[in-house]
């Protein structure tokens, strides 16, 4: 087999992939966007279906190199093409990842509001030794990722799919003890805002007219 | 029409043509790697930049459109600048390993570094380094030279139609792969190797073997399939290295098969050297007088209907007219070129020929296959077949084996006689198509007729035409597609036995094998004395009384006619090896022994004889394309035809004549292309 470590022959792969009734559903939503013949535009909204599948049946979210060409095929797509587009995305994971996808917001308002603490927090609470990383229980991997989009409620972790907002150091770690424990903490932020609202409460429209 | 000037220099150009182009127009050179006229634009190279009157930046003239009244500089500081600060960025990752790299002295980074390259370098970061990736026999990868300028991913998608390189990974770590190990699967493979503007894919064959200003080119023709690709042949001390296309737009455009461009290294194995001669039962060593001496003893005094002489499928028209000439001397008249058995009708030379053209492909609005894997059979007809396809609006029937992968989509009607006969009197559904189309063709495989009811097969393939509007006065949609590079000329000069003639070469004292290799031998009865005249002896040589050694396409000022009925001229690119001769001069010196004297002693004069029998040889590289005003078709009706299904005539493409068999290279590629899981359970 290959030597090259950046293709996928290195690392143990199954051998068969089919869907399950479930993300034959959501393909079948997702494709209906769009017009007939265009249906390999849904390639990545499905190679995220193929990732959740995997982590309903396998605990591990991942795209394994079979899947992609049962993706191809589902699209009448060659399978390079797909192959191109899982590559050049680091959202879809090629390899096994831990059970929980640490994903660390390290762009300029999260890194201002203190994303190295979090990824500290990360590194000493989960055991892992830096990003792109999993830790030594198969629990963990850790990620640095671009602007997630909740800049307001800086710094931002995404575990898997849930954004946990206005973190420090020990709530971090309060949070990796939580999903060590198995539970999984309400996503949103953890110092109890409503949404993107402000800090401790509502600073305009106090006093509403007749109350 | 958009005016736009150039460098000061007005032209006139379509709209819609790139800037690019109308530089080209102008006659302005513009450096490229990444932009290919024959592929799409990607526009990923940079290097094309020029200055345009009111932009505020250089543009990329490769993908951006004329206007009129536009006004582009191509060498203004900005623009020279411009150029130097891309190839800067290019020679970055680039390797300075041109001393060891094949394609040092016609490399495009290498000459335009040239022109827009600085004297040193300012880099002082780690370079990166990309591992080579495995694409098969043919093509040797060294992916760190490669500037990703995506060429090769465009043709192969767009004109090889196997979609199987891409580019994983992005920005520093972008990668040209198949990402899953795998060879390529395409007949066009060679190609990738042309349009690669670095060093990057290579030719595995001629890896370290030279360099490009060592080389003699001569001009010739690939004759390994009906194509008639023009080649250009690349010889250094008597020695073939290597073969490449030539530009054609009329036949091959730039594009060439894999086994005419790899198979040379079977010129130089097992080749008849030298004349031999059974004497005691066994073949012996002998000089030519006494070969000929033998062969005159044996002729002497047999009437002419006891001789006979059969061609093979890969011999130029030169020899063709001088062995007929000959037997015709001897008053034999049976002559036979379809070893193959091919029920083809020499009658009239549209029942034999490509009548549509190559380029006329591209006119055509409807096809219909019967019996041909035209990707195997004549790899860059087909790519000519999927351009055609890729630009809409082209149903293709197909008649023959289901599932092929022709490169584009095709509607399977059926597997043999019985569909065809369904087309044949317009029962079938496809007719309907073909009805509404406006120039329709049909391509039928010459293996289709290579059956016993051949001749109703052709009959029935006519019908089709004839009755679906193929056959009209300005649209000529019969087709027949041949094989090899030989078959042609062989129809045209009339190598075939008079109608009514017998066609199986049985009850004859002495019979004449020029070429003849795909032959059966045992077809022979026991007791013939043959005479085996050609380059490589198999066992119709094992099987000669006596051998000529002879000269293979490279080796020889010939004439070929392809599919088309168009003949071309190759040029001699080495010599024959050992005492191996012309095949015509070698039946001269014969016709001297027996006493036939041929009346031409010089190759102006065989070409005068070939004029005289047909006068299409005195126009060589010119084809005058016709329309059909007889609708009649070849004698005999398609009663006979039986439901058998198709049987495709090439199963090995890569050893599919003399030449190939002979080549390591081609053997190469059989076993990683045929039955891999058969390979590995043998290892």
């Amino acid at each position: 087999m290959s030597a090259d470590p950046s293709t996928a022959n290195e690392i143990p792969q199954p051998t068969h992939f089919a869907f399950d009734a479930e993300s034959e559903a959501a393909i079948e939503k997702i494709v209906k966007r769009y017009p007939p013949g265009k249906q390999a535009s849904a390639v990545i909204p499905v190679l995220y279906v193929v990732q959740r599948q995997m982590q309903r049946q396998t605990g591990i979210a991942w795209v394994p190199r079979v899947a992609m060409d049962v993706v191809a095929a589902r699209l009448n797509m060659a399978p390079i093409r797909v192959y191109e587009v899982a590559t050049f995305y680091f959202m879809f994971n090629l390899k096994p990842i831990g059970k929980f996808h640490l994903q660390v917001c390290g762009t300029t308002p999260c890194w201002l509001r203190g994303s190295d603490e979090v990824f500290r927090a990360c590194k000493d609470a989960a055991g892992v030794h830096g990003y792109g990383e999993t830790s030594a229980d198969g629990l963990f991997t850790l990620s640095e990722v671009e602007c997630l989009g909740a800049c307001v409620n800086a710094p931002v972790l995404a575990v898997d799919d849930d954004y946990y907002e206005d973190l420090d150091y020990e709530s971090t770690v309060r949070l990796i003890e939580a999903l060590k424990r198995g539970e999984r903490p309400k996503p949103g932020s953890v110092i109890g805002r409503q949404a993107s609202a402000p800090v401790g409460g509502p600073l305009v429209l106090t006093d509403v007219p007749g109350e | 029409m958009a005016k736009v000037t150039v460098d000061g220099i007005e032209v006139e150009v379509p709209n819609g043509v790139s800037v690019l182009q109308a530089c080209e127009a102008a006659g302005k050179e513009i450096p490229r790697f990444c932009y290919h006229e024959r592929l799409s634009v990607a526009g990923n190279c940079r290097m094309c930049l020029v200055e345009v009157e009111k932009a505020p930046k250089p543009i990329a003239s490769c993908a951006y459109p004329v206007a009129d009244g536009m006004k582009v500089f191509t060498d203004s500081e900005m623009v020279r600048k411009a150029r130097r600060g891309v190839m800067e960025f290019l020679l970055i990752n680039h390797p300075l390993d041109c001393p060891i790299c094949d394609q040092g002295g016609e490399c495009d980074l290498q000459d335009q570094a040239m022109a827009y390259g600085m004297d040193h370098s300012r880099y002082r970061e780690a370079k990166r380094a990309v591992k080579d990736k495995y694409m098969g026999p043919l093509i040797k990868t060294i992916m760190t030279r490669c500037i990703q300028c995506t060429r090769c991913v465009r043709f192969a998608a767009e004109v090889a139609g196997v979609p199987e390189l891409g580019a994983t990974n992005r920005g520093e770590n972008m990668e040209i792969t198949t990402y899953v190990e795998k060879a390529l699967t395409s007949e066009l493979s060679g190609n990738l190797i042309d349009i690669c503007p670095v060093g990057a894919l290579t030719s595995r064959p001629y890896a370290f073997v030279s360099r490009p200003w060592e080389l003699r080119k001569t001009d010739s023709i690939d004759v390994l399939d009906a194509t008639g690709t023009n080649i250009r042949v690349d010889t250094r001390s008597g020695e073939v290295l290597r073969i490449l296309p030539r530009t054609n737009d009329a036949v091959n455009e730039e594009w060439m098969a894999d086994r005419g461009r790899f198979s040379f290294d079977g010129l130089k194995r097992r080749r008849l050297d030298r004349p031999w001669v059974r004497k005691d039962g066994r073949l012996q060593p002998a000089s030519w007088a006494e070969a000929f001496g033998a062969i005159a003893a044996r002729l002497k005094g047999l009437p002419g209907d006891r001789i006979g002489a059969v061609v093979g499928d890969l011999v130029d028209a030169e020899a063709i007219v001088a062995l007929k000439d000959l037997m015709t001397a001897l008053g034999s008249r049976n002559l036979e070129c379809r070893t193959d058995g091919a029920a083809i009708d020499t009658s009239r030379p549209d029942f034999y020929r490509f009548n549509t053209t190559i380029a006329g492909i591209e006119e055509a609005d409807a096809l219909l296959i019967i019996g041909s894997n035209p990707r195997q059979e004549a790899p860059v007809l087909n790519a000519r077949i999927r351009k055609r396809a890729t630009a809409g609006n082209f149903p293709i029937g197909f008649v023959g084996p289901r599932g092929l992968d022709l490169t584009y989509a095709h509607d399977w009607l059926g597997e043999g006689g019985a569909t065809l006969r369904a087309l044949a009197d317009g029962s079938h559904r496809f007719c309907e198509v073909l009805r509404a189309a406006k120039r329709p063709m049909l391509i039928l495989g010459r293996g289709a007729l290579a059956r016993p009811d051949g001749a109703a097969v052709l009959a029935a393939a006519w019908q089709v035409a004839a009755q679906n509007g193929l056959l009209k006065p300005d649209w000529h949609g019969f087709n027949l597609l041949h094989l090899f590079g030989g078959q042609v000329g062989a129809l045209e000069l009339g190598f075939v036995p008079p109608a009514g003639g017998e066609r199986l070469m049985t009850g004859l004292d002495a019979l004449w094998l020029l070429g003849t290799d795909g032959f059966d031998a045992a077809r022979i009865p026991d007791g013939t004395f043959v005479i085996y005249q050609g380059h490589h002896g198999e066992t119709a040589a094992a099987r000669a009384d006596v051998i000529l050694p002879g000269a293979a396409y490279t080796e020889k000022d010939a004439t070929w006619v392809n599919t088309e009925g168009r003949v071309q001229r190759g040029r001699l690119a080495v010599y024959p090896p050992g005492e191996a001769r012309e095949d015509w001069k070698i039946l001269r010196a014969a016709s001297e022994f027996l006493g036939k004297r041929l009346p031409y002693d010089d190759l102006e004069g065989v070409r005068a004889r070939l004029a005289e029998v047909n006068p299409i040889f005195a126009n060589p590289g010119h084809l005058e394309r016709r329309g059909c005003t007889d609708t009649s078709g070849p004698a005999g009706g398609f009663a006979a035809l039986s439901d058998a299904p198709f049987v495709l005539p090439i199963t090995n493409y890569w050893q599919a004549d003399v030449i190939s068999r002979a080549s390591e290279t081609m053997a190469e590629c059989a076993r990683t292309y045929l039955a891999p899981q058969a390979r590995i359970a043998a290892e």
